[in-house]
């Protein structure tokens, strides 16, 4: 367990306090079909939540008129729906982000487009929300589109559903309807893993259980769609990763300050800890915290911040300043060939042979796709065998980079394992992709994931620069066992004795190395439980 | 682990985006407006680059139409700063005669704001603009990128934009090629104001009620900040107690009647406000979809 973690559950926080749940923020997403009237549930929320403002309402009722499809009722998609050419074809066609407030939470909406081509906008919306909404029909029921869209958000990392079950007035508002699609839905979902599925029959148009539970839905007793959003809680699941921060960029205002500024993706730091700069391995202690209002006792996750080190050491934009600790150390590993689960954004397939630009945090590399390992259909989550992904396809492929970089699975660390794929030619965002979590569980290689399981031992008692001082080691080892058996003989006088002590010596010592490394991390970990942290945060 | 509250956060963010902006371009530059938004903008790019100063100039397109005192706050901040400031003015428009009054709005603000921009981007060849505006004041802003890529002749192509998962921004142009960058991408107008009352950021004091010369014109309450612009028959100046919530050129941009003097009124007022930011800004007016056809020819 990290330091940040023991943080978390010895410091109640602000998230914990239903009083304090106004200043949190919630970013949720909408999925939906073309027509499944998901643009008219965020015109329909941001009503309800009193965020329209009067001369808003007042270009609506004339918009209404003149471009509305429902006569009489106020055509609430229209609040969402920006762009011209969308407007004319009556499709949301790109990521649209919305923003109110109740009195208990501020929000965050990406409204996304539900058509299949845009299938990538949704995967972009979804990249950064905490929770989905996912709109069906309840004429329609569970559609293939509804399972590709909950597979899409899946993937990306949100834990936490709501089932919006939308125009239930044209359904009779029948329980029956809305039992049989939520059995349905949490049938075709039970493998994506999500932490929380919330079912809520809804009309958006008429705004039923919306803000206020609806007389027409008696048999409903569950909360409403905005009452939930309020309340619900998505704190994220720290994973224990330690300390880690991207270098964006190097400060050098004058010869005698340079700092590494970067935003704090894990754990935390304070002036003395010793890190590690990835992929060099070369490592040097924090000197200083710096910032606009001062330098800083300790920063963590999320804080934007300078450090300087105590001695001048090599780092550039992209490198990765982790924790020296042994727990880090294991998390963010150097490497030059990965398995990606990929999704493809760009009008151009991706297949063995092709040559990209890799992102990965402010690093950039030359990616080789040295192969497809399968693709995932996402409709019926099922793996095929391909050659080449196309435009919307979802499948993993391993990727062989040029250089050596910090990279973490992507369900250990977002900000190391999440990256993005550039086309050389038209510099355009060819795929998304997320670090799979073991490459051997990827492709079901026993061999792959032995040396994988093998190097993260070696890292751990020899540190992350174990490639190079492996074979040292090992004559040294060696050695010394040879020279304990040859002290054993002649002493004893049987070489049988001397071969035992030394084949004992081999075995034993590198376990007694590694026992007493996890000792001294157990020790370290306990000494950063204790250190006092800022509250505040001391950024603004 | 340190609990961020929403401000925190937005203001972690913003400074991200100015050190991913800065280190892979090569001539940024922040196009500073003198408004609430600019000064916020200018506030994170001292934080974000602290103990360096900003590395890039201000660029202020100057349509010779905006209130007197946007000049005097933006000369006396600069100053105070030690800011290195471009102030732009198209000089082609100014011999054509052009003015919001005879010209009409949008042809004065398409050469003396869109143009102008332009002409100073072109000039000094800035790959990199900086910009304060924020997803919620507009329908055509809330699906602009925060990395908003431009073509050579600075077109912005709204169903061609590049993804933006997690925060890995694609920076990569071609040459002649550029980007708009929006830090408060993010931010609401109550943002805003919090954030400078909790920073103490100097604003344009046209925010704040005071006694103006004010004419209504087609609901609109117009401050006639000098003589240039004539009254119509039937219009009579009148000293009302208003305050702006947008800038921009006086004849083009309504006051809103209001009493509130400080930053704590002014936050107090828009937590009730039953009306939308933009609303006095008569160019937005200009018909339906106006504001995504301006920002398509290139303006902000």
């Amino acid at each position: 367990m990290s330091a940040a973690l023991a943080q978390v559950e010895t410091h109640p926080t602000a998230a914990n306090d239903v009083a304090d749940a106004r200043h949190a923020l919630l970013h949720f997403i909408t999925c939906g079909s073309v027509d499944d009237g998901k643009s008219t549930l965020i015109g329909r929320l941001l009503f309800e939540a009193n965020a329209v403002p009067d001369d808003v309402l007042d270009t609506l009722r004339t918009d209404s008129a003149a471009i509305g499809n429902a006569s009489g009722v106020l055509d609430y998609s229209l609040l969402v729906d920006g762009l011209q050419a969308e407007r004319e074809q009556g499709i949301t066609i790109d990521v649209a982000y919305r923003y109110f407030a109740t009195p208990r939470r501020s929000f965050i909406v990406a409204d996304t487009p539900g058509h299949e081509q845009y299938t990538r906008n949704m995967a972009t919306g979804a990249s950064g929300a905490d929770l989905a909404i996912i709109l069906i029909d309840a004429r329609k029921g569970v559609l293939p589109q509804t399972r590709r869209h909950s597979l899409i958000v899946s993937l990306v990392g949100v834990r936490h559903v709501v089932v919006a079950i939308n125009k239930i007035d044209l359904v009779g508002c029948n329980e029956a309807v809305v039992r049989a699609i939520e059995a349905d839905y949490r049938g075709a979902v039970a493998a994506l893993g999500f932490e929380m599925i919330t079912v809520i029959p809804v009309s958006a148009r008429n705004g039923d259980n919306i803000a206020r539970h609806s007389e027409l839905t008696p048999w409903y007793d569950g909360p409403t769609l905005l009452g939930w959003l309020e309340r619900v809680r998505t704190d994220r699941n720290v994973v224990a990763a330690g300390f880690a921060m991207p270098v964006q960029w190097v400060n050098r205002p004058d010869p005698d300050f340079r700092g590494f500024a970067g935003a704090i993706a894990s754990g935390f730091i304070a002036p003395g800890d010793e890190v590690v700069a990835l992929p060099s391995g070369v490592k040097a202690k924090v000197a200083r915290i710096v910032t606009f209002e001062g330098d800083l006792a300790a920063a963590g996750a999320g804080q934007a911040v300078t450090l300087t080190l105590d001695r001048d050491i090599d780092v550039s934009r992209g490198d990765v300043l982790i924790s020296a600790a042994a727990s880090a150390a294991r998390a963010a590993t150097v490497r030059t060939e990965i398995v990606v689960q990929l999704f493809v954004t760009a009008d151009r397939s991706i297949g063995a042979g092709d040559s990209f630009i890799v992102q990965v945090g402010a690093a950039t590399a030359s990616a080789q796709v040295v192969e497809v390992l399968h693709a995932t259909d996402v409709e019926s989550f099922a793996r095929r065998t391909a050659v080449r992904l196309a435009l919307n396809d979802l499948g993993h492929v391993r990727l062989r980079l040029d250089r050596s970089l910090a990279i973490t699975p992507y369900s250990v660390l977002r900000e190391l394992g999440a990256l993005i794929l550039i086309d050389r030619l038209t510099n355009g965002t060819a795929a998304m992709g997320i670090v799979a979590a073991d490459p051997a569980e990827a492709d079901g290689n026993r061999v792959v994931a032995f040396r994988r399981a093998a190097g993260r031992t070696l890292e751990y008692t020899m540190g992350p620069q174990w490639r190079q001082e492996i074979a040292p080691a090992a004559t040294w080892r060696l050695g010394s066992a040879v020279l304990l058996g040859t002290i054993v003989t002649i002493v004893t006088g049987n070489p049988a004795w001397g071969l035992a002590a030394a084949l004992l010596d081999a075995a034993l010592r590198p376990l007694l190395r590694l026992t007493h490394r996890r000792i001294w991390a157990v020790l370290r970990q306990r000494a950063h439980r204790q250190r006092d942290i800022l509250s505040d945060g001391g950024g603004i | 682990m340190i609990q961020l509250t929403h401000l925190q956060k937005l203001e972690a963010e913003a400074i991200y985006i100015f050190r991913e902006a800065v280190a892979t371009s090569e001539r940024p530059v922040l196009l500073y407006s003198v408004g609430k938004d600019s000064s916020v903008l200018l506030h994170l790019a001292r934080k974000a680059f602290h103990p360096a100063p900003p590395p890039f100039p201000l660029l202020h397109v100057d349509t010779l139409w905006e209130p007197r005192e946007i000049a005097s706050f933006r000369d006396e901040l600069v100053q105070r700063l030690n800011l290195d400031l471009i102030i732009q003015v198209n000089q082609d428009g100014v011999a054509a005669g052009v003015n919001p009054i005879t010209s009409g709005s949008r042809i004065h603000t398409d050469v003396m704001k869109t143009v102008a921009l332009k002409q100073a981007l072109d000039a000094h060849r800035f790959d990199c603009a900086f910009g304060g505006a924020r997803r919620d004041e507009e329908k055509s802003r809330a699906k602009e990128r925060i990395f908003s890529h431009r073509t050579p002749d600075h077109r912005w192509d709204p169903k061609n934009q590049r993804p933006e998962p997690w925060r890995l921004f694609n920076t990569r142009k071609r040459k002649g090629e550029s980007f708009r960058v929006f830090p408060l991408s993010n931010w609401t107008e109550l943002d805003v104001w919090t954030y400078i009352k909790h920073e103490r950021i100097d604003v344009v004091p046209l925010y704040f009620a005071a006694p103006r010369p004010v004419v209504e014109r087609e609901g609109a309450l117009i401050v006639r900040d000098d003589d240039r612009m004539p009254l119509l028959p039937g219009e009579v100046e009148r000293i009302r107690t208003v305050r702006f919530r947008t800038l921009g050129c006086y004849p083009l941009t309504g006051a809103v009647a209001s009493e509130a003097r400080t930053v704590a009124e002014v936050i107090a007022e828009l937590k009730s406000a039953p009306v939308s930011e933009r609303q006095g800004r008569l160019i937005d007016h200009d018909g339906a979809g106006s504001m995504e056809q301006k920002k398509q020819e290139g303006y902000f």
